[in-house]
């Protein structure tokens, strides 16, 4: 059942199309990631249906109803900014409270309001605090406190995770994404963090130039891409070049080796395919059928994961092998063999 | 290094003299009213004199008036300017100038021209409504220290993220200003606040050519009449006026969520 629909949205600055004919329908409960590159458009989709920017065409539908025309505290949004936005003047427990004493709910609602929710973020002992006595963790979680406590009907989450570090940010991020689950409020999440979109969301709105690539779930965003773009945008990505040998039946040769994909590809010399760097194998393995001499360019040991570069047909080529202590990396320079699976190539449309 | 701190140190102490040794004179001056021996009495003369008593409170009065009146304007004006016109921030500024090149005489002539019984708006037919003309006056002649004030406040706060936080919580416009964008400026407020009730307290153009009964023109008055008492009057008004500035500190220093910005 979709609870919030946006549809055919446009927004001009001047002349410059900043959002093309957007649309995307949203369920109730749902959490949707807004995906793309820094000026791909998705905060002002972002910022449309908070209010604070008015569509130059398009409709935004909250429950059924048009909010296009209602101003940003009419709409009876929750949003949490990347600047925590919380207010200096005011505790922590006084910005929790802010939105229930401007609605003018009864002084014991809101002080009960206020102790769910602080524990809600597992800050149950700084309600008396300012902004500037916590952490940018401890105020991104009294953020989204503030934000949840007059029960919005959808929650808008602008990049609240960037200001942070690595580490916070991950926590954070799961915390985030737990209250959400416990709380089943629809959330759209902006972010150009493709870990944390594919590790957050229900869905994922892949957007660039304005316009949404593609719109799926995290694993369908990630192993069937729509488009060349989301593709290089969404992980990393072996890309070849390979000879088509016949369209229909998928078959294509790389670097001399045949393979037939399991759908047909486009007609045409020449196709574009693509890897993830985990569907390349360092060595024969069994159900990888394809199999490439490579030379190794280049290791990095990153713990639990080994990131070799190797060149494979003309290309230079990223794989991920797990570390295993009996098994050392091998050493730059050396030839080896690579595997992989036509199930597992990526045909680039677009 | 040493040479340099010397420089610093004569410097300052030459400041101090060029600011303190006069200030000294006049007390000292303010304090001979007896024959040959120091007193209050200069103090005391003035302290009980009717007159000293009603300009002094007209003036805080209209000060205060003044005060309001500024706020009002100025903090939702500046506000509105910085988050929806910041193109315009160069023109407001320019206007905001204006009460220091045009002359107050200039001004309050506009005023009597303007404003005279047989105008429309008869604002100096009666003395409420010759009060309610200094009154807009005084916040004119304000505006420049009262604007620049507010304007820094405001830079220190990201104003659009806190109204746009504040505008998804519920909160209209006039909440916005009150609850949110005047307590995070209030210091600045009282900065211009007190530079506003400075100015008005000695103000004697407008007060003088609209015939009320302010401070400024008293302290003309007995400057011309009595001989240890202005002294003392001016010494009373310069400890007001450091009064005020130490409030000023005091404010910042036990307001938490200003010393944070800072």
């Amino acid at each position: 059942m979709t609870f919030l629909t946006i549809s055919h949205l446009e927004k001009s600055f001047g002349s410059n199309r900043v959002v093309k004919d957007f649309d995307l329908d949203i369920a109730k409960g749902e959490f949707v990631s807004l995906l793309g590159p820094s000026g791909c458009g998705k905060t002002t989709v972002l910022r449309m249906v908070a209010g604070f920017e008015t569509p130059s065409q398009g409709a935004i539908r909250i429950d059924g109803k048009d909010v296009v025309g209602l101003r940003p505290n009419q709409r009876n949004i929750g949003m949490v900014f990347q600047a925590y936005a919380l207010f200096p003047n005011l505790t922590v427990a006084q910005n929790v409270a802010f939105g229930m004493k401007v609605k003018g709910l009864p002084r014991a609602e809101i002080d009960s309001r206020v102790t769910e929710m602080l524990d809600l973020i597992g800050l149950p002992d700084l309600g008396a605090r300012f902004p500037f006595q916590l952490s940018g963790g401890q105020q991104q979680r009294v953020a989204l406190a503030r934000a949840l406590a007059v029960r919005p009907q959808v929650l808008l989450l602008d990049e609240p995770l960037s200001a942070l570090d690595a580490k916070i940010r991950v926590s954070l991020r799961m915390e985030i994404r737990e209250i959400q689950r416990r709380l089943g409020i629809t959330t759209i999440f902006v972010t150009h963090d493709q870990e944390e979109a594919l590790s957050m969301s229900d869905r994922i709105v892949v957007m660039n130039g304005g316009i949404a690539e593609q719109v799926g779930t995290p694993f369908e965003v990630y192993n069937r891409p729509a488009t060349k773009f989301v593709a290089n945008f969404v992980g990393t990505l072996n890309t070849f070049d390979a000879k088509v040998e016949n369209a229909s039946e998928g078959r294509i040769s790389l670097d001399g080796v045949a393979m037939t994909l399991p759908a047909a590809v486009p007609t045409g010399g020449r196709v574009a395919i693509a890897l993830r760097p985990e569907a390349v194998h360092l060595g024969r393995a069994a159900g990888r059928e394809v199999v490439l001499p490579a030379v190794i360019e280049d290791v990095h040991f990153m713990g639990s994961v080994i990131r070799v570069r190797a060149r494979v047909a003309g290309a230079s080529v990223a794989l991920d092998t797990f570390n295993r202590a009996d098994s050392p990396p091998p050493a730059v320079g050396s030839s080896a063999e690579v595997s992989l699976s036509a199930r597992d190539v990526i045909v680039l449309n677009g | 290094m040493k040479t340099t701190r010397f420089w610093s140190y004569a410097a300052f102490i030459a400041g101090l003299i060029y600011f303190v040794v006069p200030l000294i004179g006049m007390f000292e001056f303010s304090l001979r009213k007896r024959r040959g021996e120091y007193s209050f009495d200069a103090y005391t003369s003035v302290l009980n004199d009717p007159q000293f008593q009603q300009t002094f409170l007209y003036s805080v009065a209209l000060s205060i008036c003044t005060i309001l009146l500024g706020v009002l304007l100025i903090v939702p004006t500046a506000y509105w300017v910085r988050l929806k016109l910041p193109r315009m921030r160069p023109v407001i500024e320019f206007i905001t100038l204006l009460p220091l090149v045009i002359p107050p005489i200039v001004i309050v002539f506009g005023y009597i021209r303007l404003y005279n019984t047989s105008s429309w708006l008869p604002f100096t037919g009666t003395a409420m409504g010759t009060n309610v003309l200094l009154t807009f006056g005084y916040a004119v002649l304000a505006l420049p220290y009262m604007y620049r004030a507010v304007d820094t406040g405001l830079r220190a706060i990201d104003i659009a993220t806190l109204t746009e936080a504040a505008q998804s919580l519920g909160a209209g416009w006039v909440t916005i200003i009150w609850r949110v964008i005047l307590p995070n400026v209030l210091v600045a407020v009282l900065s211009g606040a007190f530079l506003t009730f400075a100015i008005v307290i000695g103000e004697y153009v407008m007060s003088a050519l609209l015939d009320r009964p302010a401070f400024g023109p008293y302290l003309v008055w007995i400057g011309a009449n009595k001989a240890y008492e202005p002294s003392a009057l001016a010494v009373m008004t310069f400890a007001i006026t450091w009064a005020c500035m130490g409030l000023i500190q005091l404010i910042t220093r036990f307001s938490k969520h200003t010393r944070a910005m800072a």
